[in-house]
């Protein structure tokens, strides 16, 4: 079901204030690939372009390409509500529906996308929650506030609810920095396995979690603050953590700034 | 089989059907073209209805045409969208009538003389007169109101800040939501049971109080959000100076969110100078200028309004009146407003980001 | 941050040590300052609890004189003759008007506020949504005997052409039937109430939806929500308390509004099916009418009726911060 992604050229704004620039990547299925770079270099934002996402933020503006198999999601004709449908993301902080059980929760995008019926919404959301190995610990009550589960299981509950429908890409913006490192743990673990099924494309501040995870690792960095983001490699992550092929990734890598 | 039930219910392609970007705006204008149109044929005299029928023909036609390109969901959010425009459109109408109307026809008498004499005994139904009268009345009324008010309201966010704990305290905070609710013409009941037991006759002051009692709630909540506003640390650090409390909150706290706490005055004693019901109950109205607060009828501004539109049997002259008084009124209160406005934002309490 | 220069500046200067010491040493004065400040605001909170146990003291005993002296039945006689001897009159009329004219008012301004507060923070480039919130404020602000002259003046004659439409279409369920007499009626009570309660709940709505978290509605984005299902998801639900409460204090606005409905009804003592036809009264809107010409038992009578109105307003008012503080453990239960 996973789909590859195709970037050309691809140049971000806030305003008049360019953030990343000129950024070209292939991103294979069935792959993880990590976003690792210094703070402010645009690798959370380069994610957000990759599901039209950065266009929510006030003044967010995209030039360039995105193809998924080949399909440009920037292409005049595209809806950005169906691209959203289509690749998943996974926040920072946990966001359940702080209005909404558990079982509501991970069938919010369903509900959007057509009429299930009761047995078929039980069937997805059993399936989506064993998928983000959170069924064990939640099932005896699905009807409370998706709120009052620990951080940890929040986050799981949002991944959840993001392959609840069937994305073909799962973005995740550090989705591990707002927890412990157990349930950091849990997650890493849930990644490896979604891998199987969905393109994932990961941003982290946390070079050993790149380095456990994915199978290739993009470095990104800024000339100075200020200056917009861009790309300096992207190659497997084995190559990056150990022979990278430019000077800057290997200074980052080893600590000597970032 | 879930995977099959997903991939049914979802278009596999990223690109939607999608209407063209000028279509909202040829909506909009092919449901006002029609609307007039059958307003004409129809023969329906009120503009009102017109507008009803382009809104209408603008959701509906929204959602039919979305509907059919584009799918329902985007219909709905379409609708959505359109619903949302004709409420602003339709609540904005009344609105800006209401502004125009009050300028357009308060200009026409509101002049030096309008405001330098009063009616005297120009008859309701003549030309001539103005709102003297009620200027002082409304001046004196609303300044004293002021004045017992302003330092009660102060003093007791003061004590519910830097004091308050405890039952009191919570009791306090409670009657003051409480008070808020108050109806206008409740508190000027009040006072007229208790005029009523010492059987006096009605006077300025006696509008003042009620006047008084409706502000304190409004002062007390804005003065506690200012003093909320001050950081700790300067509290704390005047403290450890060994100063005593209440010098540090007369020299330290009051000092420093000053600018919110005259922001906060001035938005109640905008609200209450435009408060008609109780004056009419214990003020009563009075032609004749009379510069005495505290004894005889006196007038104000809202209700010489009332006066002359009520008492005038639809005499042209006496509208004019009313609408020059009600933009005199209008003017003190956005005056106040801005003025208030501007304060608070000149002098924020500097908290240092 | 300059917290030193700032006390510095607020402390008493630093003289001599001989100063000093001596204010040091005046402790006794010290206390005495902070006993007199403390009493002073106290003191102001006493005050305003005494205020409102004395209003509905005052209201309640003058109230009784009045009751004590009705012939009639103060809940259920339809007619308002003080003057009489024995005066004669009841608040059933007034009640209903009462109720019925903010029933209207709320359920034509709830949903275009909601509307309105929605185009602000989600629809409006934010330019103009400031500008609209801006004006909404001052708005707020107009007095509401300029409402009443508005509405007098301008609204009645232009509900003439909307009310023979609603008895041509409508005229049948006998709420919308018209005799054609002026629209001095509780609707146009109920649409000019609208008007005034509108920007008070605006500004309220706009607040909450203005703290609706942004991870809840990019959640709802990332699941391929339309910006119409964002609000249905993330926005409305987080902010439903807070534009119930807001609703609740327009209401009060509403119940307790004199002028705007003193200057466009034209009252009688009677209760009528139709809503189109003038006629009716409300509680704040009969005290003003009736005080000019009321007798001194009279006046206690009208007292009565405004501590009725007093209660009701205790009551919805009490609701709103009921719903209020709810909300307010709920958020802290999610932070």
């Amino acid at each position: 079901m996973s789909k590859r992604i195709d970037v050309s050229g691809l140049t971000a704004y806030y305003g008049s204030h360019k953030a990343i620039d000129d950024i070209s990547m292939n991103i294979e299925p069935r792959t993880v690939t990590a976003f690792i770079g210094p703070s402010g270099c645009g690798k959370s934002t380069f994610l957000r372009t990759l599901n039209r996402m950065h266009e929510v933020t006030p003044g967010g503006r995209v030039e360039g390409k995105v193809l998924l198999d080949d399909e440009n999601l920037y292409a005049a004709n595209i809806d950005p509500v169906a691209v959203r449908r289509e690749i998943g993301m996974v926040f920072q902080r946990p966001n359940p529906f702080p209005t909404m059980s558990i079982f509501d929760n991970v069938a919010a995008g369903l509900k959007l996308n057509g009429s299930y019926k009761k047995s078929e919404l039980t069937e997805i959301v059993e399936k989506s929650l064993k998928g983000a190995n959170l069924w064990n610990e939640v099932k005896d009550r699905l009807n409370k506030p998706g709120s009052g589960l620990s951080g940890g299981q929040q986050q799981r509950l949002c991944i959840a609810r993001a392959i609840a429908v069937e994305p073909k890409v799962l973005l995740m913006d550090e989705p591990c920095s707002a927890l412990d490192p157990i349930s950091t743990l849990a997650i890493e673990d849930l990644i490896g396995e979604l891998k199987e099924r969905f393109t994932i494309v990961i941003v982290t501040h946390n070079m050993q979690q790149a380095a456990r995870v994915s199978d290739r690792t993009a470095f990104f960095n800024l000339a100075a603050v200020g200056q917009p983001g861009k790309l300096i490699e992207i190659d497997d992550t084995e190559r990056i953590f150990s022979n990278p092929s430019v000077q800057a990734t290997e200074d980052y890598i080893s600590g000597r700034f970032g | 089989m879930s995977t099959a039930a997903v991939a049914d219910k979802r278009p596999s392609t990223l690109q939607g059907a999608s209407l063209p970007k000028w279509s909202p705006y040829a909506i909009v204008g092919g449901s006002i073209v029609l609307g007039v149109v059958i307003g004409l044929v129809g023969g329906l005299d009120s503009k009102i209805q017109w507008g009803l029928i382009a809104g209408l023909l603008y959701v509906f036609g929204t959602y039919g045409i979305a509907a059919r390109v584009e799918g329902k969901r985007q219909a709905k959010d379409r609708v959505a969208t359109s619903l949302v425009w004709v409420a602003f459109v339709v609540a904005v109408i009344p609105l800006v009538s209401l502004i125009w109307v009050t300028i357009s026809r308060g200009v026409k008498v509101l002049d030096p003389y309008f405001l330098s004499h009063s009616m005297g005994v120009v008859a309701d139904s003549e030309a001539g007169g103005g709102a003297y009268a009620a200027i002082i009345g409304s001046l004196e009324q609303v300044g004293l109101a002021t004045l017992i008010g302003a330092p009660i309201g102060i003093l007791t966010a003061v004590y519910l800040v830097e004091y308050g704990r405890g039952r009191l305290a919570k009791a306090v905070t409670f009657f003051v939501d409480v008070m808020t609710g108050i109806p206008s013409i409740v508190a000027g009941l009040f006072i007229l049971s208790l005029m009523l037991i010492f059987d006096m006759q009605p006077f300025g002051f006696a509008g003042s109080l009620a006047l008084a009692i409706l502000m304190m709630p409004v002062v007390v909540r804005s003065t506690e959000e200012m003093l909320k506003l001050v950081p700790n640390e300067l509290r704390e650090a005047s403290l450890a100076l060994g100063v005593p409390k209440w010098r540090t909150i007369l020299k330290v706290v009051l000092p420093t969110s000053i600018g919110g706490i005259t922001t906060g005055v001035m938005l109640a004693i905008a609200r209450i100078a435009g408060e008609t019901a109780p004056v009419l109950l214990l003020v009563f109205g009075n032609p004749f200028i009379n510069n005495n607060p505290f004894e005889g009828a006196q007038s104000s501004l809202p209700l010489f309004i009332y006066q002359q539109y009520a008492n005038s049997a639809g005499a042209n002259a006496a509208y004019d009146r009313a609408w020059a008084a009600s933009l005199t009124l209008i003017a003190f209160v956005m005056i106040l407003n801005l003025v208030a406005r501007g304060i608070a934002r000149w002098k924020a309490p500097k908290t240092g980001r | 941050m300059d917290i030193s220069t700032q006390t510095t500046d607020a402390s008493p200067p630093t003289p001599q040590p001989s100063v000093v010491q001596q204010k040091r040493n005046a402790r006794g004065a010290t206390r005495a300052g902070d006993r007199v400040f403390l009493g002073l605001s106290r003191g102001s909170g006493i005050l305003l609890l005494v205020i409102m146990a004395a209003i509905a003291v005052f209201l309640t005993y003058r109230a009784s004189l009045a009751i004590s002296k009705d012939h009639g039945n103060f809940l259920t006689t339809f007619e308002w003759n003080t003057n009489l001897i024995p005066p004669s009159f009841g608040i059933a009329v007034l009640a209903f008007g009462t109720v019925v004219s903010s029933i209207i008012a709320m359920a034509i301004a709830v949903p275009i506020a909601v509307a309105i507060a929605l185009f602000i923070t989600h629809y409006a480039p934010r330019r103009i949504g400031g500008l609209v919130a801006y004006v909404i404020d001052l708005l707020a602000a107009v007095p509401s005997i300029v409402y009443g002259l508005w509405g007098g003046l301008i609204l009645v004659p232009h509900m003439t052409g909307l009310f023979s439409w609603l008895n041509d279409f409508f005229g049948w369920t006998g709420i919308f039937s018209w005799d054609g007499g002026a629209p001095r009626s509780m609707l146009t009570v109920g649409i000019l109430l609208a008007i005034m309660i509108l920007p008070v709940i605006t500004n309220v709505s706009r607040e909450v939806f203005r703290q609706v978290p942004q991870m809840h509605e990019e959640a709802a984005l990332a699941l391929g929500a339309t910006r119409w299902e964002v609000i249905r998801m993330a926005v409305l639900p987080f902010g439903r308390s807070g534009v119930i409460s807001a609703s609740m204090l327009g209401l009060g606005r509403a119940l307790g509004e004199t002028m705007a409905v003193a200057t466009v009804l034209s009252p009688d003592f009677d209760i009528h099916a139709s809503l189109l036809n003038p006629g009716g009264g409300t509680f704040a809107q009969n005290i003003a009418s009736k005080f000019s010409e009321a007798t001194a038992d009279g006046r206690d009578a009208l007292i009565a009726s405004g501590l009725v109105l007093f209660v009701i307003t205790l009551l919805v008012n009490g609701a709103a911060r009921i719903i209020i503080q709810r909300r307010a453990e709920y958020s802290g239960a999610n932070a």
